[in-house]
């Protein structure tokens, strides 16, 4: 980007300069908006080794589209089994093969198929996907900023992503297949090779590509905080920042602090698998004889899990948060509700996430007078999270709407959250959760709250910047097909299980023959599994959506499509690296001045206006 | 753009993302001894004393954390020849660090105290080792920089990169004391 015969110690990083040398840094940057002949730019450093955050976004983004439907499918696969147990289904034994003998899903083969969808979904889609996209496009242009902090550690970022990606794929083309020992990965199952056959080198897979996929979500998170704090655009004081900027920024706090402590806990368990330590194993008889590790405890390893485990839900979560607020302000054409009040909510729920993880170990034999702590601490979650619903819901109440498939999904995701984290309630309780932990009703609790609240405020980002990646428009009546169908069947899938969990259905069982009493949920586990088939087909509807207007969508012809004020759209609709193609814009005022005064919005580069104050 | 750097008062990017780096670093090793102390209060624990050769390992790496400095200062005034003396000796202290660290294993293999047996051994192994780990990384960046200024021209505007390899370089000195006391406590 920058002319390394200019300047080359400085070719790698963008320094905070903005606020003292925008102009000679506008005279360098001047030729990137039409021509490059400045730069000679190939197919290879344009759109594979790219260092261009907007580039970079759209990989994490494709890839982590890639991995949706991937984890999407193995869903499918496995919910034939839940809604069809012992049905022969013939294709099944064609595409699968050993893995589906007479066409029925073997039970090794169906708790890989957990395993995997969870870990997929989880961390390559809604953790990498989902913050690797939006951080990587919005941060640098929202706060004013020629790109991230480090080009190359970002591009470094995607590429760990990358090979973590190729690793977890192809631990599915083993002979014993991949790791089978759950998302959680708790031990001993996933600390003993021969536990079961995904466990052998299934797990060591799973592993290898966890650990890559920790250090390339740290060197994201420390290049988006880096670039948040240091990087912003003359004007841009933390407090003019939209909430999707705070959103990321605390996103990436909670996973740089909440990841290492993931991977010692994977370090720990190599040991165990590979070297013959006993960190979490203890007096295991496999298979007739005694393995002789000696003196492990296995609930160490869920102590460590869930100290990244729950952080990591909000570190799914918090993106969706800022980007939802943002599309909900934009198209409701008010200014948010309570803008301290979202940040302040968000700062709360990241601390809070450091100190609940317990939560999901009531049945471990915690201490009761520990459980109580953690029960206070955990309930203390819902008033930040009852705030910034009770804020969105104000944000939009007497609005002028705009019903752009971006805002149904950012409204959908509202809904979603209220009904996810209302049985959030029920499993904080302790006494509560003994009965129902390990049951459907926590599927259905963190589904709602999270894969499908995640899901809807992703959904929100790109309908809604798509414009501002690609220079063009999504069909809107596809994506209207495709939120209503969602929307609706999201809740069929995931609204009986409660029913299920309440009565005691217990979740990760391949079949329910042996137990009578579950076999009047025949039914409804066959309705569930039809609702998943028909969502999961709704998103085709997205991806060819996605993709057919990327290159014959309607073009863009203004800038600002949305009529929105943040920053991003002051850049050209087709901006080069380096963002804007001139001076970096200057901030005048927060990001949310719509209909103020009789104005229907006020981009945050207008300067004030006589007698008005900057701020909201 | 360097300049601009210096001349503005907000802390430069690549430095500030070293101390995010240094802090999930912490995390690691607050999670790794965390479970050490929660393992241990679980009795089944076999005791035995620290390596005495931890002790000259501390001696070595507080040395060359000071060499290290010289190293900077000598950057600093554009000291060719002795920036490269200094980093030299500091790489060599770090190398033997490294050998002590090894010694230390072999002590407690001698006493019977093996990785794959009772976890209290084990744990000292593992923090030791991943602590060794991020040591080896610290000697790897020396090495490139010593090349590099061995073949290149002196070029007072790298500067940053060999200030950001000594932040580096005292962090995990003061890691190693970090873990030298928590040893002492719990091996004794
Ligand atoms: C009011 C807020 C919330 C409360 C009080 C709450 C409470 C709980 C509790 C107690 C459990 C453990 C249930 C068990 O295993 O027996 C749980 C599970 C879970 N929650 Fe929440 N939750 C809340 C919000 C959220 C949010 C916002 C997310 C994600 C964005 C989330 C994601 C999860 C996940 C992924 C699990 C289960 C993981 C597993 O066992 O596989 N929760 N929640
Ligand atoms: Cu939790």
């Amino acid at each position: 980007m920058i002319d390394p015969a200019i300047s080359p110690a400085t070719h790698k990083v963008f320094t905070g300069d903005s606020t003292h040398h925008q102009d000679s840094m506008g005279e360098i940057h001047e030729p990137h908006n039409g021509h490059h002949e400045h730069h000679k730019e190939n197919f290879i450093t344009k759109y594979v080794f790219s260092q261009d955050h907007k580039m970079i976004a759209k990989q994490f983004l494709i890839t982590g589209m890639f991995w949706a439907l991937v984890g999407g499918l193995l869903s499918v696969v496995f919910r034939v089994q839940l809604g069809f147990p012992n049905q022969a289904f013939p294709i099944l034994e064609t595409i699968f093969g050993k893995w589906a003998p007479g066409g029925i899903i073997s039970p090794d083969f169906y708790y890989m198929l957990v395993t995997m969808h969870g870990t997929l979904l989880v961390f390559f889609v809604l953790t990498a996907g989902l913050s690797g996209t939006f951080a990587n496009l919005l941060l640098p242009l929202q706060i004013g900023a020629r790109d991230m902090a480090s080009p190359f550690l970002n591009m470094l970022s995607y590429w760990f992503f990358f090979m973590a990606s190729v690793v977890m794929m192809a631990s599915f083309f083993l002979p014993d297949g991949a790791s089978d020992v759950g998302w959680t990965a708790y031990p001993p199952l996933s600390g003993v090779k021969e536990s079961s056959p995904g466990a052998s080198a299934g797990m060591d897979y799973w592993l290898v590509g966890m650990a890559l996929f920790i250090f390339s979500s740290l060197l994201g998170g420390l290049n988006y905080i880096t670039t948040v704090l240091n990087l912003r655009t003359k004007g841009m004081s933390m407090a003019k920042m939209p909430l999707t900027v705070w959103a990321l920024l605390i996103t990436a706090v909670l996973g740089l602090l909440s990841f290492p402590v993931l991977l010692g806990a994977a370090i720990l368990l190599i040991f165990d698998r590979n070297i013959g330590t006993s960190f979490y194993l203890d007096n295991i008889y496999i298979n007739g004889h005694a393995l002789p590790n000696d003196g492990g405890n296995a609930i160490l390893y869920q102590h460590l899990f869930w100290f990244l485990g729950h952080p990591e839900v909000y570190i799914i979560i918090l993106p969706a948060f800022g980007l939802v607020s943002e599309v909900l302000a934009t198209n409701a054409r008010k200014p948010i509700f309570g803008y301290r009040a979202m940040i302040l909510s968000m700062l709360a729920i990241a601390v809070l996430a450091f100190v609940v993880w317990a939560h999901h170990m009531f049945v471990t034999g915690l201490n009761p007078f520990v459980a109580s702590v953690f029960v206070f601490l955990t309930l203390l979650v819902a008033v930040p999270s009852a705030i910034k619903v009770f804020n969105w819901i104000a944000t939009i109440w007497q609005g002028n709407i705009r019903f752009t498939p971006a805002m149904l999904y950012a409204i959908g995701f509202v809904s979603m959250f209220i009904s996810g984290g209302l049985t959030g309630i029920f499993l904080g309780n302790s006494s509560i959760d003994i009965v129902l932990h390990d049951t459907y009703f926590v599927i259905a609790h963190f589904h709602i709250v999270m894969g499908v609240s995640a899901f809807f405020g992703m959904f929100a980002g790109v309908y809604h910047w798509f414009p501002k990646m690609y220079g063009r428009l999504m069909n809107n009546t596809l994506g209207y097909i495709h939120f209503w169908i969602t929307m609706v069947g999201a809740y069929m899938i995931f609204w009986p299980m409660h029913y299920m969990g309440l009565a005691g259905v217990p979740r990760r069982y391949y079949s329910f023959d042996a137990f009578q009493s579950f076999n009047m949920f025949g039914g409804l586990n066959q309705f569930i599994t039809l609702a998943a088939m028909l969502v999961f087909f709704a998103q085709l509807l997205f991806l060819v959506n996605f993709f057919f207007s990327i290159f014959y969508g309607r073009k863009l012809k203004t800038q600002n499509p949305w009529e929105s004020n943040t920053i991003e759209w002051t850049t050209p609709i087709n901006a080069g690296h380096g963002n804007w193609p001139g001076e970096l814009p200057t901030v005048h005022r927060w990001p949310y001045d719509y209909s103020k005064n009789g104005e229907e919005y006020i981009p945050q580069t207008t300067p004030l206006r006589e007698g008005e104050t900057g701020g909201h | 753009m360097m300049s601009a750097a210096a001349n503005n008062n907000r802390f430069h990017p690549l430095k500030f993302g070293l101390w995010l780096g240094i802090a999930s670093i912490i995390m690691l090793f607050a999670a790794l001894t965390s479970a050490y102390i929660v393992r241990k209060a679980q009795g089944n624990w076999v005791e035995f004393r620290m390596p005495p050769i931890f002790w000259l390992n501390t001696v070595v790496i507080l040395a060359s954390s000071l060499t290290m400095h010289w190293a900077v200062i000598s950057f600093r005034k554009m000291k060719e020849n002795t920036f490269r003396i200094a980093l030299s000796v500091t790489l060599v202290l770090g190398i033997i660090f490294m050998l002590c660290q090894y010694l230390g294993w072999l002590d407690l293999g001698n006493r019977g105290i093996y990785i794959d047996g009772n976890p209290s051994g084990s744990f000292v192994y593992v923090i030791s080792g991943v602590h060794a780990v991020h040591i080896l990384g610290g000697l790897i960046i020396m090495a490139v920089i010593l090349i590099r200024s061995f073949i290149k021209a002196f070029n007072p505007n790298k500067i940053t990169g060999v200030e950001m390899m000594a932040t580096y370089w005292h962090f995990v000195d003061v890691l190693w004391i970090y873990l030298l006391i928590f040893f002492q406590i719990n091996l004794s």
